[in-house]
This record gives C-alpha cells, sequence and structure tokens, in this order.
C-alpha cells in the first residue's frame, strides 16, 4: 500500500524502470496498480541498438513483478521522512513518554492476565 | 490497466519472460496480465535477421509475460538495416547463436578450475 501511494504521486514524472531482464525503459509514468504493475507512455528504450523489437513502442504495461528497479528523477524525491511505516520484527524498544502509561493499573492488568483472567 | 489496449486497434508487442517476442491483437486480459493475442505471431531476430512465424490465437499465462507496449504504426517497427528472412533460415542462425554461447559457456567451466579473480 505505501509504495502504491508513493507511486500514484509520482505519477507524470519522467522515470527509468530497470526489469530483471536487463532491459531498460525511459517514460512517463501513466498510471500503477495495487500489484506495482506501471503503464509508461512516451517510452524508449536505454540501449535501443541492442532491443531493435521495441524501437516502435511508444507505450507500454510492465508487469510488476518483472520489475529491478525504478530509477527516479534526482530532485524528483522529497527526502525529508515525515512519516514512515517500520516492520515490527526490526523494532528494539519503543520509548513512551514519562506519563504515557499509568504503571500501576498496567501492572495490576498484567497480575489478572497471568491468572488467567 | 490495459483497457485501453483493448479499444485501439493497433498491433502490441509482448515479451516472455523466456525473451520470446510475441505480436498481435490483445483480445482479453485479466488482472494476472493473463492475456488473449489474436493473430499472433513470434517475431524471431537473430543479428540483423529477422523473421515473423505466425502462430495463431493464443492464451498467454500472465507469470511470463514481461511487458506489453503499443506498436505505434506510424513509426517503423525495425531498424531499416533489418533483413526479413524465412523461418527455415532464421532457424538455422538461431542454431548457429546457440551453438556459439554454449561453447563459450563450457569453456568458461573448463577455465574456472583456474581460479581467477
Amino acid at each position: 500500500m505505501l509504495f502504491f501511494s508513493y507511486f500514484k504521486d509520482l505519477v507524470g514524472q519522467e522515470v527509468t524502470v530497470e526489469l530483471k531482464n536487463d532491459l531498460a525503459i525511459r517514460g512517463t509514468l501513466h498510471s500503477v496498480d495495487q500489484y506495482l504493475n506501471i503503464k509508461l507512455e512516451n517510452t524508449r528504450v536505454v540501449d535501443q541498438d541492442k532491443y531493435p523489437h521495441m524501437l516502435s513502442v511508444r507505450n507500454c504495461f510492465i508487469r510488476g513483478s518483472v520489475v529491478r528497479y525504478v530509477q527516479l528523477p534526482p530532485d524528483g524525491v522529497d527526502l525529508s521522512v515525515r512519516n514512515c511505516f517500520i516492520r515490527g520484527s526490526v523494532v528494539r524498544y519503543v520509548q513512551l513518554p514519562p506519563d504515557g502509561v499509568d504503571v500501576d493499573l498496567l501492572h495490576d492488568a498484567a497480575r489478572r492476565e497471568a491468572r488467567g483472567g | 490497466m490495459l483497457a485501453s489496449a483493448l479499444d485501439d486497434v493497433g498491433k502490441i508487442l509482448v515479451l516472455l519472460r523466456d525473451g520470446r517476442k510475441l505480436m498481435g491483437t490483445l483480445r482479453s486480459f485479466d488482472q494476472f496480465a493473463n492475456a488473449v493475442l489474436e493473430g499472433a505471431c513470434e517475431r524471431v531476430i537473430v543479428g540483423e535477421q529477422y523473421c515473423d512465424i505466425p502462430l495463431g490465437l493464443y492464451v498467454i499465462r500472465g507469470e511470463n509475460v514481461v511487458l506489453i507496449g503499443d506498436l505505434d504504426t506510424e513509426r517503423e517497427e525495425l531498424p531499416p538495416n533489418m533483413i526479413r528472412v524465412s523461418e527455415t533460415e532464421i532457424k538455422r542462425a538461431q542454431k548457429v547463436e546457440r551453438e556459439a554461447s554454449e561453447l563459450r559457456g563450457t569453456m568458461r567451466k573448463r577455465m574456472e578450475f583456474l581460479d581467477f579473480d
């Protein structure tokens, strides 16, 4: 969901999509879907001589599963992190504000829970 | 996602994971990028030679699809230096290319014991 939203905000930007088969295609991001399938417009292949069959292809649909990289314009990204998603399994501590929790209430609740409540 | 490709009359190019290039008219697709291609043909390219091998009505399983591109009818599909040859001719060229790459592969294997860094 996160990357889907991110790519939706990137629609209209020039990107270069590098595929797992090493083909790299530059174009304008037209649309993206939940599978991160990508539709590019006004496309041209990076190494045109190596891929003659792609000469007249101007718009294409790229299956999300075959994408290796999506290269973004250098200033096209707001790198200041305002909101982020953190995978639970990598968290060591969550530091709470001192008055964030009523520790006595928590302690009682834990005792009840341990007793089988 | 591919809805616009259904509406367009033009031909499309489908790149498959095994490197094959299919061309034809998109008749149907689904959320897995499974596709039905009418009047399909495989464009085989070896060096500067190419051949279109007719296939008929094809159902392509989505997991094999890399890219689906619109072939712009106003542009040349291939660079002007490419020569169209017969099916037997291109199959022969493919065989030569395959044998050359296999030879390169076996030679590399024989050199591997030398343990170059």
